[in-house]
């Protein structure tokens, strides 16, 4: 797999701390949702960086879509979300990753649970569901520490979300009727199917946020076997 | 509840992939340690030492190292016993 070049289209805010950013990429093969990409940062003496991003675009959508959480000590993200301009070329090789994809066929319930960026990948496989009008019961349950972290707040928002269940862990604006605290055992048990149904379960986040999660399911009787995780590495913010 | 730093397998598929030539995280490891079975995706992963550490998400035991210095891999895969590549 060779590294391509990548245009910048557009940049988007989507919170104080993350951007998403629109790639025009040539003859890019299609990605399954929850598939990655590797981008490569080369300064003018030769050094090279280089980093694995989720892709939170659809198969289906007609560009690439990677949406970066800006960590303030790190190599690569203050560069891509503060100094990246449409028109821009950079190094992308994709997409990668095989286990933490899902592919639209008719089956058990997927039950996707995100904290913080972890809503990336899950993202793409919400918009893979609507985009193949798929009829597998999908719901999505996103945690976040306020409403001002949502990251893709007004499509997870709106009435044509689909099955979308948020949790905001700090802080709640006034008549807030959603949930209010930690995925525990109690709030999974409460979103996510009986493990008797037999859900295909995806959880990505940071790595305390996932082993809560997948813990809790498993607590809950559901097979660890179909619990599929993505740890991110530490946020630069707080546990979500 | 392992450290926060750690990271998983599907954090280095593009190096499994560079030194496997296919998609690995779906392979399945056996550890040499405790003889624990599982999908690469699920080992714990550390990408911020000098080079790429791979342990056994039961038992912690070292799997595998992977280090690259001017273009060149190494990897020392001393703690797998085994591993099986995707169908």
């Amino acid at each position: 797999m060779n590294w391509q070049p990548g245009t910048v289209l557009e940049l988007i805010e989507q919170t104080a701390r993350t951007k998403s950013i629109v790639f025009d990429v040539p003859g890019w093969s299609r990605h399954r949702a929850g598939q990655h990409v590797d981008v490569r940062l080369t300064a003018e003496d030769g050094y090279q960086a280089q980093r694995s991003y989720s892709i939170a675009s659809a198969p289906e959508d007609r560009h690439i879509e990677l949406t970066v959480e800006r960590i303030d000590d790190g190599e690569v993200s203050p560069f891509l979300a503060d100094e990246l301009l449409p028109g821009d070329e950079i190094e992308l090789r994709g997409p990668i990753g095989g286990y933490f994809a899902w592919e639209e066929a008719p089956g058990t319930p997927v039950f996707l649970v995100g904290g913080g960026s972890g809503i990336v990948p899950l993202r793409a496989m919400l918009r893979h569901h609507r985009a193949t009008a798929s009829t597998v019961p999908l719901r999505l349950l996103y945690s976040a520490r306020s409403l001002d972290d949502v990251i893709y707040r007004d499509e997870l928002t709106a009435d044509a979300a689909g099955d979308v269940r948020l949790t905001l862990t700090r802080r709640q604006p006034a008549g807030w009727t959603g949930y209010g605290r930690r995925v525990d055992r109690e709030l999974a048990a409460d979103v996510c199917w009986p493990a008797a149904e037999r859900p295909l379960v995806y959880v990505c986040g940071p790595t305390g946020f996932v082993e809560a999660v997948a813990g809790a399911l498993v607590s809950l009787g559901h097979d660890a076997a179909r619990i599929r995780t993505e740890r991110f590495g530490p946020t630069g913010g707080e546990t979500p | 509840m392992t450290d926060s730093q750690a990271l998983d397998g599907n954090a280095i598929a593009g190096t499994l992939l560079e030194v496997f030539g296919g998609e690995m995280t779906t392979a399945i490891g056996t550890c040499g340690h405790c003889g624990a079975r599982g999908p690469v995706a699920e080992v714990v992963v550390y990408t911020r030492a000098p080079g790429v550490v791979v342990r056994c998400r039961e038992c912690e035991g070292l799997l595998m190292v992977i280090t690259q210095v001017h273009g060149v891999f190494c990897v020392d895969a001393l703690g797998l016993v085994e591993l099986q590549a995707p169908a």
